[in-house]
């Protein structure tokens, strides 16, 4: 009991010894349990808006479709609005058996669909235009949010197309050539809402009308087959709603109707399909948060290791002290674990909070369904989970110098001696060869080969993702979507703050480490000016290298999950070359205080100091 | 004299060092006035505290101070610049610690070639010079060897001979002999009679009367300030074994 006080007090004691540090490891921590809280949270978290919305709207268990010339889908990319191709209408024939098929209650349709090219003002985009009659369908009957229902000339946006391209009450638009009336705007759970409508049924004839991430707008039937014929190119397609008797079994139902069928014949798709494809967005952002957490998690251990570190380096008086005094090397390590342990624990319970407030802000359903989807239940396995990755973190960055600092002996603790830096005899050579700031900063550099490879690691991450960013917007990045790319640049920040606290507390923990030999430099005759350059050198080599490692480590990062679809991926030379000058910048910034701040230490002091 | 003339390799006029204020000030150094002659050997003496290893430092341009004017090798040291101190250090000045202050990671060569290299000599010249004192101190053997290997006199020699690298105007040697055993200080002493008859200027600091006997000069300090000044007849043309009460 007494022995456990003890380590309390001393762990809080050195805590609220050093504030800062303490704030700093924490920031590390929260930052990859935020992140890990924030991607495990949004797992399921639209599937209230679209039941709300299904209710609200007598929503289909089972969509039925087909178009001209076979049922089968094509990839909704590759051909922008307006290319020209395309057969007659598809048979609509082929979907009135289903109306009565076994299992079927009701029915809405066959409703004819077509793809045109919308503009409005100078935005141009393309839309799915599904031909509606005046009066309400007894299945799927979209619930209009805004206005009136569709009339010769006046059109329904989804909400949620509506709310991206800034569509009102009121506006007009032209479809296909012709011009039409915004009268209302409405949410429908028959089809994922925009940009995913061609996430679940696909798009239809995409390699020869505008497909391109359409929205979806409903027309009256005369005013869709208007369109069609207007433009050549957008042949009619047929869309059927189902209900069944049994909404539960209707994956069964399209499975075993889809693997009966011919190539030509009807394609069938259930609600769950159709849910899923709303969630589709929400899912690539989980995927993009739940890696960005394992990243920041891997930054977080990198931090965590150089931080307790230059704490060692401050501490290593204060361990000889407690040795001395009759603490046993298992009680120095048990104090740095225990005090580590606490922040990251307080670090987990900061990362969950900021996670669970986050969420709202990242799962917004974009208006295409009813009622927000709100913040995520924190549930006892994404607690467990956050928790465990903050320890973790915690105790693998920390247990190797504690016990490091356990087995010091304590004379050499007491002196203060630092250990003993390791010889890279190729590195000096090499270095008598360059001027000497260079010189100064590569034998610095080399003296800790691990604290140089934390260095690279942690900017080669950040400059990872900041060019998977950069090749997102270099290439065409539409198909990621905005709320993809709001989930990459939090996990960027995230990272660039990780990052720079790394850069802070390595430059710190260098210039503590390398006091001796920068004294004796001094006393040799290098001026400080040349023991500040140097020290940053010392920083801007291992950041050169990481940079480099992140080019071709973003490229992957962002060519993986596409498993090489789409455009090659290219990003411009001066793109590159902004960001590692800008990223060699950021560090030469970051690093001089800490490196003019030690080159300025009075050499006698710094000798005697070894000395005595 | 004046002290800009060349006949003084250094000179201090009115030298001051303090430390705190009010209550707590501490004159460190207290109104020293010194001229050393180039190739002399001065020893300056004192208890542990006295201020012989700052005067040292105020010497070298390590430290600044308070008050007063220091003349070395032409130049005025005290209102230099922290550049054109470093400059002057790696010229005209070479320290010997106490505590040798060797990079654990260079070779003997390397931490005895590092100030030509910090003074821009090229790879192979500073490498040449450096082999060349390491045979002049008697440790051609222990070149590549790393400083954990040497016994702690040959790496008081490899210090002094990094101390010769730019051919210094003056060696500036704190406690030499502090670290080391009685053969290592005879090794030391002979070592320092061989650079004072090559015309080395040096000024050693030490506490100890056996090795301040070898020098032509010994100044005693006390609290800051010179007590006495000696000049000895013997210097290091004595036997070195019986000065430092080394002889048998």
């Amino acid at each position: 009991m007494g022995k456990a006080l003890l380590v309390c007090r001393l762990a809080v004691k050195d805590i609220r010894h050093r504030p800062a540090q303490a704030f700093l490891l924490l920031l590390a921590i929260a930052a990859g349990s935020a992140t890990l809280a924030l991607g495990l949270g949004l797992r399921g978290t639209t599937d209230n808006p679209y039941a709300r919305t299904r209710v609200a709207t007598s929503g289909p268990d089972v969509v039925a479709t087909v178009i001209p010339g076979g049922s089968a889908p094509a990839p909704p990319t590759s051909v922008r609005p307006g290319d020209p191709g395309g057969p007659g209408s598809a048979d609509v024939s082929g979907l009135l058996p289903l109306e009565h098929a076994r299992g079927v209650v009701a029915h809405s349709g066959p409703f004819p669909v077509t793809w045109a090219l919308l503009r409005m003002g100078h935005a141009t985009g393309s839309a799915e235009v599904e031909g509606r009659s005046a009066v309400p369908s007894a299945v799927d009957r979209p619930k209009l949010l805004q206005g009136t229902w569709v009339r010769p000339g006046g059109v329904v946006v989804e909400a949620a197309f509506a709310n991206a391209f800034g569509l009102h009450v009121g506006d007009r638009l032209s479809l296909g050539g012709s011009s039409f009336k915004v009268v209302g705007t409405a949410v429908t759970a028959a089809i994922p809402d925009y940009p995913d409508v061609c996430t679940a049924l696909g798009c239809f004839l995409a390699n020869r009308v505008s497909a391109y991430n359409p929205g979806l707008i409903w027309a009256t039937e005369a005013d869709a087959g208007h369109i069609a014929r207007a433009a050549s190119s957008t042949p009619l397609a047929y869309f059927l709603n189902l209900k069944l008797a049994d909404p539960a079994g209707a994956v069964a139902f399209t499975d075993r109707y889809n693997a009966s069928a011919s190539p030509t014949a009807p394609f069938l798709y259930s609600w769950q399909s159709i849910r899923d494809g709303d969630a589709q967005v929400i899912a690539k952002v989980q995927q993009v948060l739940v890696t960005g957490s394992w990243l920041l998690a891997l930054l977080a251990i990198a931090s965590v290791v150089v931080l307790v570190g230059g704490r060692m380096a401050e501490q290593t008086r204060r361990v000889g002290l407690l040795k001395a005094v009759g603490g046993t090397p298992g009680l120095v390590a048990v104090v740095l674990l225990f005090e580590h342990t606490i922040v990251g624990l307080c670090a987990a319970g900061v990362g969950l909070l900021a996670g669970w407030l986050a969420a709202p802000l990242l799962d917004s359903t974009g208006g295409g369904l009813l009622g927000a989807a709100g913040a995520p239940a924190l549930t006892a396995s994404t607690v467990v989970l956050v928790v465990a990755l903050a320890l973790a973190v915690t105790i693998v960055a920390t247990f190797v110098p504690a016990i490091r600092a356990a087995r010091q002996s304590t004379v050499a603790a007491l002196e203060d001696s630092a250990r003993a830096p390791r010889r890279r005899a190729a590195m000096i050579r090499l270095s008598t060869h360059l001027p000497t700031p260079l010189l100064i900063g590569v034998r610095l550099a080399v003296r800790r080969p691990r604290r140089l490879l934390l260095s690279v690691f942690s900017v080669a991450i950040t400059a990872s993702v900041l060019v998977a960013v950069l090749v997102s917007h270099a290439t065409d990045g539409s198909f990621i979507g905005a709320r993809v790319n709001q989930a990459t640049t939090i996990i960027l920040v995230m990272l660039i703050i990780l990052a720079a606290v790394n850069t802070v507390f390595v430059a710190w923990t260098t210039a503590l480490d390398t006091r001796h030999p920068a004294a004796l430099a001094r006393a040799l005759g290098a001026t400080p000016a040349q023991i500040t350059v140097g020290l940053s050198v010392a920083q801007l080599l291992p950041a050169l290298a990481g940079v480099l490692l992140g080019i071709p480590g973003g490229i992957g990062f962002y060519d993986a999950p596409r498993n090489g679809a789409g455009p090659t991926t290219i990003v411009p030379a001066l793109w590159l070359a902004v960001m590692i000058a800008g990223t060699l910048l950021a560090v030469a910034v970051l690093t001089a205080i800490p490196a003019r701040i030690s080159a300025r230490r009075p050499v006698t002091e710094v000798l005697q100091a070894e000395t005595s | 004299m004046n002290e800009t003339d060349g006949t003084w390799v250094l000179s201090a006029r009115g030298l001051r060092k303090e430390y705190g204020k009010d209550a707590g000030l501490v004159r460190a150094v207290d109104g020293v006035d010194l001229d050393v002659a180039p190739g002399e050997t001065l020893a300056v003496m004192g208890p542990s505290g006295c201020g012989k290893s700052t005067l040292l430092h105020l010497f070298g341009g390590l430290d600044r101070p308070t008050a007063g004017e220091i003349w070395l090798a032409g130049q005025r040291v005290d209102r230099l610049t922290e550049r054109a101190l470093a400059r002057m250090r790696r010229d005209a000045v070479g320290f010997v610690f106490q505590a040798f202050h060797l990079m654990d990671e260079l070779t003997t060569v390397e931490n005895v070639e590092l100030p030509a290299l910090l003074a821009g000599r090229s790879p192979h010249a500073a490498r040449r010079l450096a082999l060349e004192l390491l045979e002049r101190v008697g440790l051609a053997d222990r070149a590549t060897f790393l400083p954990t290997a040497l016994s702690g006199g040959q790496r008081q020699r490899a210090a002094i001979a990094r101390a010769l690298a730019n051919e210094p105007a003056v060696v500036l040697a704190d406690e030499p002999t502090g670290n080391l055993d009685s053969a290592a200080t005879l090794e030391l002493l002979r070592l320092f009679e061989s650079l004072h008859a090559a015309g080395q200027t040096l000024i050693i600091v030490t506490h100890d009367s056996r090795i301040a006997a070898t020098a032509d000069r010994m100044i005693s300090m006390r609290d800051g300030a010179f007590i006495d000044e000696t000049r000895l007849t013997g210097g290091t043309r004595g036997n070195l074994a019986d000065l430092a009460g080394l002889g048998g």
